[in-house]
C-alpha cells in the first residue's frame, strides 16, 4: 500500500474555478433533467429582469390617473386593462415587481440570517434559551399580519417598515425551527466525536451544527418568500403599507378589490403575477434542499459513485 | 505499510509536557462520577482507579450499565452536566490532572493526545460535511497545519486504516461508506494527531463479526506502530483476551478485579469475573447444552446496597460482604481483587475464554 502522497497527488484541493465549473455543470444538469425547474428559474429571472428593467418597458404614465379611461377592460391598448383612475394595469404590474421582489428578498435573507443565528446560540445555551424563546413565543402568538400592523402603527407607514415589521415575524419562526434542529443535533454522536476531537463550542455550532440546519432553513425561507410578498400585498392592502402611487402588485390587488365585480382584471392579472411567482419560488427551493442534502444528492445522481465494502 | 510520519509537532503541548516525567501516562485515582435525578444519586462511576502505561493496551469489561462508557467519557470530561458531575478523584495524564485543567488544555488533549472512537460508526460522522473535511479539521485544530498539509495528511492517513483510493473518498460524504469504512475513518480521525493514548468505547459492538475482527486487527497494529497507549471498552471478553495487556474487570461502578490478561484467564479471583467467563459460549468444548448465566440482573445504581454490590448474584457471599465493601486484595503482583472470599474463588476446571 502506498502512502505517501504529496500535496500535489491530492485532487480533492482543487482549484476554486474548477469547483465552480462542477457546480455549475451539475446545475444545468438538474435544469435539464427538470422542466418544471428549469420553467420556475426562468420565471425569476424575468422577475429580476422586470426588477431591473420594467420602468423601461411601460408604454403609459403608469402613476397619473387618466378619468376618461376609468376601467376599461382589456385590449390591445391596455393589455390588462385600466384601473379605476384609468391607469394602465400592464404598466402598474411590471413596475409592482420592483416592490414585491425587493420585499421579498430582503425580509427572505435578513430573517434567514437573523434566525439561524438567535437560533443556533438559543439551542445551545440554556439560559439565552429560555430568554429568546419566550419573546419568540410572544411574537408568534400573534397573526403575521396583526404583529406587523402593529410594529407598522408604531413606526409608520412605508417601505422600508414594512421590511422590517415582516423581518421580525418571519425570524421569529426561523429561530423555533433552527433551535429545535439544534436541540437534537447537539445530543448526536458526530457532535460528541468533534468535541472528542477537541473543537470549541463556537466552532461545533458554526462548523458542524450549522451546515445541518441549512437544509430546513432553505425549504421555511421559501415559503417566507411568498408569505412576505403575499403579507406585503396584504399590508398594502389594508393601506399601511407602500403609498399607493407607487404600484406593488399588493396595493394594485388591493386597489382592483373594489371594483372586482365591473372589472376583475385589476386584481386578477397582478394575483396571476404574484402565484406564479410565488409557486416558482417554492419549487425552486425544493429543488435546492434536495440538492444540498448529500443523502438526497447520492440518489438523485447515480453518477456520484458510493462503493460499499 | 508505513505510519504516518511525525514531522508535525503539536505546537501547544510542547509547553505544557516540559514537566517531570509521570511514573504511568494515565493513572485514574479513584475517580467518582455521579448523575443526579431528583430524588436519587446515581453513582455510575465510584471510587475507580486504574493506570495505564505507554503503548500499552488495556480492557475494561463488565455487562451494560456498569460504568464503562461513563469512565471513558469522564477520562475527557465530557460528562454532560447536568445532570452528571464528576465529583471526586483525580486523573493524572501525562503529569497532570485532566480534572484541574482550563478549557484550552482540555481542548488541546481531546483529540491531540486522547483520540476516542464511539460505538456507532454510523452515527459518528456529520452527515453534511465531507470526509476530508472532517479529518482535517483536527490536524488543523492541534498540529496548526495548513490547509495543504492537512489534506495531504488527510489522504495519508486514509490509505493508513486502508481506504484506497484516497483523494477521491476524501470528497465523499459519510453515507457513500458502509459501517467498517466509516469506523476507519472514525480511527483516522482519532489517531490523527498521534495521540498517546486511543480510548476504543465498544468500538465493534456494532460491527459484523467479521469486519470486527479487521477494526481490531487495524487498532492493534496502528496503535503497536505508533506507540499509541488503548483502552478498550467492551462487554466482549473474546475480545479482551485476544488484545489486552491488562484487564479491569468492572461491576455497578467499581473495578472488581485487576490483573494481566493471563491472570484474569486463568485465575479469577472474583466471583463476578467467573461469571462472565462462565457464561461466554464455547465452540471447544461437547455441547452442554446450556450456558450459565450470572443469576440476577445489575444493581439499580441509584440504589446500592451496603457492603459489597455483588453480594445478591454471589454463590460465595458470606456475612461480612452485606456489612462491608471489600477492599482489594493482592492475589500477586498487580493482580487485584475486590472480594472478601477471594481465596475460595476459583474458575471451574472448562470454563473460560481460550486466548487462540
Amino acid at each position: 500500500m502506498a502512502t505517501t502522497i504529496r500535496p500535489e497527488d491530492v485532487t480533492f484541493a482543487r482549484p476554486l474555478q474548477e469547483r465552480l465549473r462542477d457546480t455549475w455543470s451539475s446545475a444545468i444538469g438538474a435544469l435539464k433533467r427538470d422542466p418544471v425547474l428549469a420553467g420556475s428559474v426562468f420565471i425569476l429571472l424575468v422577475g429580476l429582469f422586470l426588477v431591473a428593467f420594467s420602468t423601461f418597458l411601460t408604454r403609459t404614465e403608469y402613476t397619473r390617473p387618466e378619468p376618461f379611461l376609468r376601467l376599461l377592460g382589456p385590449s390591445a391598448d391596455h393589455w390588462f386593462g385600466t384601473d379605476d383612475t384609468g391607469r394602465d394595469v400592464f404598466d402598474r404590474v411590471l413596475v409592482g415587481t420592483r416592490i414585491s421582489f425587493l420585499v421579498g428578498f430582503s425580509v427572505t435573507a435578513l430573517s434567514a440570517v437573523g434566525g439561524t443565528a438567535i437560533g443556533l446560540v438559543a439551542g445551545y445555551n440554556r439560559l439565552l434559551d429560555n430568554i429568546i424563546m419566550r419573546f419568540v413565543d410572544a411574537l408568534l402568538a400573534f397573526p403575521t399580519i396583526l404583529l406587523a400592523l402593529a410594529l407598522i402603527a408604531l413606526w409608520g407607514p412605508g417601505l422600508f417598515n414594512v421590511i422590517i415589521a415582516l423581518t421580525v415575524t418571519g425570524t421569529a419562526s426561523k429561530v423555533r425551527l433552527v433551535r429545535s434542529q439544534v436541540l437534537s443535533l447537539r445530543e448526536s454522536t458526530y457532535v460528541e466525536a468533534s468535541r472528542v476531537a477537541g473543537a470549541s463550542s463556537i466552532r461545533i455550532l458554526v462548523s458542524h451544527i450549522m451546515p445541518n440546519t441549512l437544509g430546513i432553513v432553505i425549504v421555511l425561507s421559501t415559503f417566507t418568500f411568498a408569505s412576505s410578498i403575499l403579507a406585503e400585498a396584504g399590508l398594502s392592502f389594508l393601506g399601511v403599507g407602500v403609498p399607493t402611487h407607487i404600484p406593488s402588485w399588493g396595493n394594485i390587488i388591493a386597489n382592483g378589490q373594489r371594483h372586482v365585480q365591473v372589472a376583475f382584471w385589476i386584481s386578477f392579472f397582478p394575483g396571476v403575477f404574484l402565484t406564479v411567482t410565488v409557486l416558482a419560488v417554492v419549487l425552486i427551493g425544493d429543488a435546492l434542499r434536495d440538492h444540498l442534502d448529500p443523502k438526497l444528492r447520492g440518489r438523485l445522481e447515480s453518477t456520484h459513485g458510493g462503493t460499499d465494502e | 505499510m508505513e505510519g504516518p510520519t511525525n514531522e508535525f509537532t503539536p505546537h501547544r503541548w510542547c509547553e505544557l509536557t516540559q514537566q517531570a516525567s509521570p511514573e504511568h501516562l494515565l493513572e485514574v485515582r479513584n475517580l467518582r462520577t455521579h448523575f443526579f435525578s431528583p430524588g436519587a444519586v446515581v453513582k455510575a462511576v465510584d471510587d475507580v482507579s486504574f493506570y495505564l502505561d505507554e503503548g500499552e493496551t488495556v480492557g475494561l469489561v463488565g455487562e451494560s450499565g456498569c460504568g464503562k462508557s461513563v469512565t471513558a467519557l469522564s477520562l475527557l470530561r465530557l460528562i454532560p452536566n447536568p445532570p452528571g458531575r464528576i465529583v471526586g478523584g483525580e486523573i493524572m495524564f501525562e503529569g497532570r490532572d485532566i480534572l484541574k485543567m482550563d478549557q484550552d488544555d482540555l481542548r488541546a488533549v481531546r483529540g491531540g493526545r486522547i483520540g476516542m472512537i464511539f460505538q456507532e460508526p454510523m452515527t459518528s460522522l456529520n452527515p453534511v460535511l465531507t470526509i476530508g473535511r472532517q479529518l482535517t479539521e483536527p490536524l488543523k485544530l492541534h498540529m496548526g497545519m495548513t490547509n495543504r498539509q492537512a489534506r495531504s495528511r488527510a489522504a495519508e492517513l486514509l490509505e493508513f486504516v486502508g481506504i484506497p483510493n484516497a483523494d477521491v473518498r476524501l470528497r465523499g460524504f459519510a453515507h457513500q461508506f458502509s459501517g467498517g469504512q466509516r469506523q476507519r475513518i472514525m480511527i483516522a480521525i482519532a489517531l490523527s494527531c498521534n495521540p498517546k493514548l486511543l480510548i476504543a468505547d465498544e468500538a465493534t459492538t456494532a460491527l459484523d463479526v467479521t469486519i470486527q475482527a479487521q477494526i481490531l486487527e487495524l487498532m492493534k497494529n496502528l496503535t503497536e506502530q505508533l506507540g499509541t497507549a488503548l483502552i478498550i471498552i467492551t462487554h466482549n471478553l473474546g475480545i479482551v483476551a485476544r488484545y489486552a495487556d491488562r484487564v479491569n474487570v468492572m461491576y455497578a461502578g467499581k473495578i472488581k478485579e485487576t490483573g494481566t490478561a493471563d491472570e484474569i484467564y486463568e485465575e479469577p479471583r472474583h466471583p463476578y469475573t467467573v461469571g462472565l467467563l462462565n457464561s461466554v459460549p464455547r465452540l471447544d468444548l461437547p455441547t452442554r447444552g446450556r450456558l450459565d448465566p450470572i443469576p440476577g440482573e445489575i444493581l439499580n445504581l441509584a440504589r446500592l446496597p451496603e457492603g459489597c454490590s455483588f453480594q445478591d448474584r454471589c454463590e460465595y457471599a458470606v456475612d461480612r460482604c452485606a456489612a462491608e465493601a471489600p477492599p482489594a486484595h493482592t492475589v500477586q503482583g498487580n493482580h487485584q481483587t475486590a472480594c472478601w472470599e477471594w481465596e475460595r474463588v476459583k474458575l471451574p476446571a472448562e470454563a473460560g475464554v481460550s486466548q487462540s
